[in-house]
């Protein structure tokens, strides 16, 4: 603080006090409709504070599903999900290590024309190429399969750039004195390269674990199977049409299924998210 | 940037690129490349046949009223978008740099929307704002506004814009955030002892110094608009009503999945990849010249 400003300290208090209300009001509205009756959210307003049902609805929708829309159970979905979460940054973390360990210590050829197809792949984004990338899965006999899922969004090249600008600040001496004791490349890369990278390991998972969730797009295209559906998806499959069509209750209970996994990865992991945010885009 | 001390192996490296270059071939550069052969070929309705017409679904497209509507409703979407959503986490993030009580708090709660997925986040304020039992549309109506985003335009366009910076913000928050503890705390102190008040020092200290970031912003939030809020326009608006918020991702979507039209849905897709392309360049070049400070 350069000097004390009264008036100043007031107004930031209440400028974050408002953005944090802005921001929550949301997600509790849907907490509170979670916990109420289709009846109850009906009414004009509906209730502002938690009812009686939250035990019912989370209940029902992780079990049995909704009654007018999908009525795929949730718990299945949320299956869905966490093995789409974890495979994509498990994914990702290990192919992107290895290439990016033998474009950083070893010198052959092709090894730019290589680097450069990986970093093409950072400029367009799955909802570019959505039609033929969705027609190849297809003669590959993906669809509605965990494969199908995940393979796509693993193809990127962001993890391969982190990894390679870490590798650029691990000490040459260290290499070399792995060489000097005889240690091959692939000891190298247990011993000390990989317990080096834990860190960033740690950074990249929980980023990608948040983008692996909460994928929409591709998902949506690729199941057409209830039992192969991501929460976020079964979710879309809820709202059948207009206000009075839709269970809000059952809705809003699934869509705070759907954020607490990804919420508590940010809560938890806070200082590792920060990192692995600021460092990715980098 | 180059490493002194390499490893030798006639095959080892090739065996550890290979599983990242099978994948990038197989699901990005053979779709890329099917994406414009499509764009290419103009295929009968039930898709059975196809022939080759050069550019004359690119053609089409530029004379298609729909296309270029699609054009401007995603400019305008993404301008507000990323300029309401950078300038709202600016103000949070010098709010939160300069408290010390409870910025714990304040960071917990404004980062809470990034674990949100943009589907869900459209699925919140379609709620927020049903036209029939939404809260704010009780609270709209009480002050006099009738608010229905499923028949008007302007209303949907500005619930998409909602719910779309409502999920960015924790990001741009934490960019700037990390922006601002980085600024040398000397430079304000000599600042202050020279007289600039708090506004003064944040026009000509704060805000220069956080250009980098807030053109790196830019670009992400514009990248950001233009395809990861795909989820939240599908959940609300799905591009309605009248196609007000059919964004060009959204009609790529449309005339592939929905309407089933692959040449001119491909036609589409390079059209935004090269889109993509010059963005992501214009970044680079700046990231370029960001290094010779």
């Amino acid at each position: 603080m350069v000097e004390k400003r009264p008036l100043l300290d007031f107004v930031s208090h209440g400028v974050l006090i408002l953005g944090a209300i802005v921001v929550a009001f949301p997600i509790y509205i849907t907490f509170v409709a979670s916990t109420r009756t289709f009846e109850e959210i009906m009414q004009v307003p509906m209730p502002l504070l938690p009812g009686q049902h939250f035990l019912e609805n989370y209940a029902q929708v992780l079990f049995a599903g909704t009654t007018t829309g999908s009525r795929a159970a949730v718990w299945a979905m949320l299956m869905n999900s966490t093995i789409m979460a974890l495979a994509v940054p498990l994914g990702k973390i290990s192919i992107s290590i290895i290439s990016s360990f033998a474009l950083v210590y070893f010198r052959f050829p092709l090894r730019n024309f290589f680097f450069w197809m990986i970093f093409v792949t950072l400029m367009l984004p799955v909802e570019v190429r959505i039609i033929p990338t969705f027609k190849v899965i297809a003669d590959l006999g993906l669809l509605n399969t965990y494969a199908g899922l995940t393979l796509p969004l693993i193809a990127s090249a962001t993890a391969t750039f982190l990894f390679r600008q870490f590798f650029m600040t691990i000490p040459d001496e260290l290499a070399e004195a792995a060489r000097m004791d005889g240690a091959g490349p692939m000891r190298f890369f247990w011993d000390v390269v990989l317990p080096l990278s834990k860190t960033t390991m740690a950074a990249l998972f929980v980023i990608q674990f948040i983008y692996g969730w909460n994928q929409y797009l591709w998902p949506l295209l690729i199941t057409s199977d209830e039992s192969m559906y991501t929460t976020v998806i079964g979710i879309k499959r809820m709202i059948v049409g207009g206000d009075a069509a839709n269970e809000w209750n059952l809705i809003m209970a699934t869509a705070m299924l759907a954020m607490l996994p990804p919420a508590l990865v940010v809560l938890l992991m806070q200082k590792w998210f920060v990192k692995g945010l600021v460092e990715t885009e980098k | 940037m180059e490493k002194r001390v390499v490893f030798r192996s006639a095959w080892l490296p090739y065996v550890l690129v290979a599983p990242q270059l099978a994948i990038t071939i197989v699901f990005f550069f053979w779709p890329a490349a099917q994406a414009v052969w499509y764009s290419f070929q103009l295929q009968d309705a039930f898709g059975l046949q196809s022939e080759f017409v050069g550019l004359e679904n690119f053609k089409f497209l530029f004379r298609d009223p729909h296309y270029l509507q699609s054009f401007k409703t995603t400019a305008i979407f993404s301008v507000a978008v990323a300029g309401s959503g950078i300038a709202l986490s600016l103000l949070l993030a010098t709010m939160a740099d300069r408290v010390i009580r409870g910025a714990l708090v304040y960071k917990t709660i404004l980062i809470w929307p990034y674990a949100v997925a943009a589907a869900v986040a459209g699925v919140l304020w379609a709620f927020l704002f049903a036209p029939s039992i939404g809260i704010v549309t009780f609270v709209l109506k009480a002050m006099g506004v009738d608010w229905n985003w499923i028949i008007n335009g302007n209303q949907a366009m500005l619930l998409v814009i909602i719910a779309s910076v409502w999920k960015q913000i924790s990001y741009n928050f934490l960019f700037f955030l990390a922006g601002l503890q980085s600024i040398p705390k000397s430079l304000l102190e000599a600042a202050a002892i020279d007289g600039a008040g708090p506004s003064r020092r944040f026009w000509t200290i704060v805000v220069p110094l956080l250009s980098p970031t807030t053109f790196f912003l830019l670009v992400v939030n514009i990248v950001y608009a233009f395809f990861d809020t795909f989820g939240v326009i599908d959940t609300t608006t799905q591009g309605g009503p009248a196609q007000a918020t059919q964004i060009l991702v959204y009609k790529v979507y449309h005339d592939g999945v929905k309407s089933a039209d692959i040449g001119g849905s491909s036609a589409q897709s390079v059209i935004l990849m090269i889109i993509v392309i010059a963005l992501t360049a214009v970044q680079f070049r700046f990231i370029e010249r960001k290094v010779q400070y």
